[in-house]
């Protein structure tokens, strides 16, 4: 190739230089020569993998990024977007320059009134009290429809403003709603973080845990957290064995048990959650067998669906592959003369498996365990589908708050703290195993 | 994994029963998947057995929601099933639509993941590709972040661009998705590449386009047609992309098997699941083919 025919010149053809230096055939310095060759090359990989990074970039990091960014920008508060049009008005303008020149803790005066009433006047041109009060709403409950009807009334208010603000409605005089509009007041905020980890802003702008019947979403990333450890402990006990066995049969054996594992691995995520949904209903075959055996009396069907052992079943049986491979492929290799030496030795069988065999399979133990409990912690589909109530996870949580409450934000958040964690064990995982390993059948 | 002649009774025990174990393991993985075909064909609304199917009783057998998947959405369902019904199906059933937007959506991003997942592949197993290890980390990426907050994060971007609700929205949605499949295949068929071939050709007289035509790929074919088989199995089975970017009526056959579950599950979509499991099978064996083959080609004992 081009790039390795440098050297080559130097040969016969070649002169001393000058300064007794080596040369290529057209004079120049053989070592700069070679590192525009080699520049050329590493420029020619290069341009071989920049069409796919681009559209990487585009596809993938960039909506990551603008994820991240709506995690800490909301501005239901600052700006209207007309939906049709698209143009951008700046709203609660008078507000906000109001808690610009008043301080934290400055109780609300006849200003800050007067100012809050033109602003509800302008909202009700734009048809906006809506979705500035939902904004405010996901801070303080019942804030929505405050604005909604105060901004309806705002054009007939006369001053004195707070008296009249009152009368529409006494919580307008409430701290806590002047905190969570001062907070909203700058698009750029980390309350939906706070938010995220069941925190919040007091009156005083002091960070405080929320109300505890509220507390959420740490006790989801807490289940989240365990069921995954949970399904990675079983997909270990249970992959053990079967990729023991599968790297000690002959390999035509082998090859053939291989399907067991590789065709759940081919097969489509919902049809393996639906096959789970008909085995483990309390009307189901699980259900009908163990009656049927008079093993279970007809009225005390066991419920294993639509809680957490559903979830965990269904989801262990999806995620076992990514156990077993790991493991067989560091298996395969695995001497078998070295457990026979242990044993003329005079270890016992498992003495030689837990000194010997064991700890030789510990990097295929890694490299699976990690893989599945990745998995596990965002998994959406299976837990959304068989979960039920106690089953679901924190992916569960995000796209309830994207589809159902609306409030985009927080789901950014939360999606954005469950990325954090996911990025930090796929970091793990390259360093100790090395992405390059990674094995699909 | 033969038992030594001197093994003692306790250990004979514990073989036997290793045994049993490994092969209950094997029921768990493999019995969900095979039971949905029996069920398929159930002639009653329900999701076990009937007494009549357990007797193996021809009644208790029917094939009524394989012809539901084809009647469901239908114009006049009822009517005489030549032509112009045939017609009807084609462009009515609901389930037929789905199967169409699966199979172009699918054929589009996997065209897309496999010509950039190969052309960039070559580069990353080339020694002097700058900063290999972090690129490589960005392209696989998108297998290990969860998928609900790709999707969030799309749904976002795919807003603010215009392309939310649109075809190319999806398809480049997917093809991202399937990637990091097409790379990891086609890296290790690349490894072990005997780069003294491509030197040969180049030698002769070939340019590097007509090398990599006619020496490159025929060699690394069967880890390009695996990576791309991986790419489109992952557009064919992803819901969640779907369900939050695409519009309402582009469904797909893995959305209205996730709106069929969740609002009426009825044997219909177990017939959904029979098909999928039968193309998943043949997939499989296609795979298996061509990982023989390329050992084959490339001199390594199978194993």
């Amino acid at each position: 190739m081009a790039d390795m025919t440098a050297g080559n010149y130097t040969g016969p053809a070649g002169t001393e230089g000058a300064a007794g230096t080596l040369t290529t055939a057209d004079g120049k310095p053989l070592k700069a020569a070679l590192n525009a060759a080699q520049s050329k090359a590493r420029w020619r990989a290069f341009f071989l993998v920049a069409p796919l990074l681009a559209f990487v970039l585009f596809t993938f990091v960039a909506p990551i990024g603008q994820l991240l960014q709506r995690s800490v920008h909301n501005p239901g508060f600052t700006t209207h977007t007309d939906i049709s049009s698209g143009t951008q008005t700046p709203i609660m303008v008078g507000l906000r320059e109001w808690f610009d020149n008043n301080p934290l803790g400055t109780e609300p005066d006849e200003a800050a009134y007067a100012a809050l009433a033109a602003d509800l006047v302008v909202l009700r041109e734009l048809k906006a009290p809506g979705s500035v009060g939902t904004r405010i709403n996901y801070e303080r409950s019942g804030s929505r429809s405050m604005f909604t009807k105060a901004a309806r009334r705002a054009q007939k208010l006369e001053p004195p403003f707070k008296e009249a603000m009152l009368d529409l409605d006494e919580d307008w005089a409430d701290p806590e709603m002047w905190a969570a509009m001062r907070g909203a007041s700058s698009a750029y905020t980390f309350n939906f973080y706070l938010a995220a980890l069941d925190m919040t802003r007091d009156v005083n702008g002091e960070i405080t845990q929320v109300d505890p019947k509220r507390q959420v979403y740490v006790k989801l990333f807490q289940r989240t957290l365990f069921l995954s450890l949970l399904i990675t402990f079983v997909c270990f006990v249970l992959a053990y064995p079967i990729a023991h066995l599968l790297a000690t049969l002959p390999l035509r054996y082998s090859n053939l048990l291989m399907i067991f594992v590789l065709l759940p691995f081919w097969t489509s995520l919902l049809v393996r959650t639906t096959s789970w949904m008909v085995l483990l209903q309390s009307q189901g075959v699980v259900n009908d067998a163990l009656v049927g055996a008079n093993i279970l009396a007809d009225e005390n069907r066991i419920q294993m669906m639509y809680n957490q052992t559903g979830t965990i079943i269904a989801m262990v049986h999806i995620l076992l592959p990514f156990m077993v491979l790991p493991l067989y492929s560091v298996m395969r290799p695995i001497n078998p003369s070295y457990v026979r030496a242990a044993r003329s030795l005079g270890a016992t069988s498992w003495t030689a498996f837990r000194r010997i065999y064991f700890p030789q399979t510990v990097p295929g133990i890694g490299a699976g365990a990690l893989l599945v409990f990745i998995l596990a912690v965002g998994y959406y589909i299976t837990p959304a589908l068989v979960g039920g109530a106690d089953g679901q996870l924190i992916s569960n949580l995000i796209a309830f708050h994207m589809q159902k409450s609306l409030n985009w934000s927080l789901a950014a958040a939360l999606a954005s703290i469950l990325l954090g964690g996911v990025l930090v064990l796929y970091w793990l995982y390259d360093r100790l195993i090395g992405i390059d390993n990674l094995k699909l059948g | 994994m033969a038992l030594p002649s001197h093994a003692d009774t306790l250990e004979r025990i514990w073989h036997k029963a290793y045994l049993v174990i490994c092969a209950l393991i094997f029921l768990f993985l493999i019995a969900p998947i095979l039971i949905v075909i029996p069920l398929s064909f159930n002639a009653e609304p329900y999701f076990t057995f009937t007494e009549k199917m357990l007797k193996l009783d021809p009644t208790g057998y029917s094939s009524r929601w394989y012809d539901l998947l084809l009647t469901f959405g239908m114009d006049a369902p009822d009517a005489e099933r030549d032509g112009s019904w045939w017609a009807d199906v084609w462009s009515n059933a609901a389930w037929v639509n789905a199967a169409k937007n699966s199979v172009i959506i699918g054929f589009f991003s996997t065209l897309l993941a496999t010509v950039l997942g190969t052309v960039a592949a070559l580069g990353l197993s080339r020694p002097e590709m700058p900063y290999r290890r972090s690129i490589m980390a960005i392209l696989i990426s998108p297998m290990i972040v969860p998928i609900i907050i790709t999707a969030t994060g799309l749904f976002f971007f795919y807003s603010s661009t215009g392309l939310a609700n649109s075809y190319p929205g999806i398809i480049m949605a997917h093809a991202t998705l399937g990637i990091p499949f097409v790379i990891i295949t086609v890296t290790a068929t690349l490894v072990g590449f005997d780069h003294s071939l491509t030197r040969a050709a180049a030698n002769l007289g070939a340019n590097p386009t007509t090398t990599f035509f006619k020496i490159t790929m025929p060699l690394i074919l069967p880890g390009v047609i695996s990576g791309a088989l991986f790419a489109f199995v992952t557009s064919f089975d992803e819901v969640v992309v779907v369900l939050f970017v695409a519009a309402h009526d582009q469904q797909t056959i893995p959305r209205q098997m996730w709106n069929g579950i969740r609002e009426q599950i009825s044997p219909a979509i177990l017939s959904v699941a029979t098909i999928l499991v039968i193309i998943s099978i043949l997939l499989l064996t296609t795979v298996e083919i061509l990982r023989r083959r390329s050992e084959r080609l490339r001199g390594i004992s199978p194993g």
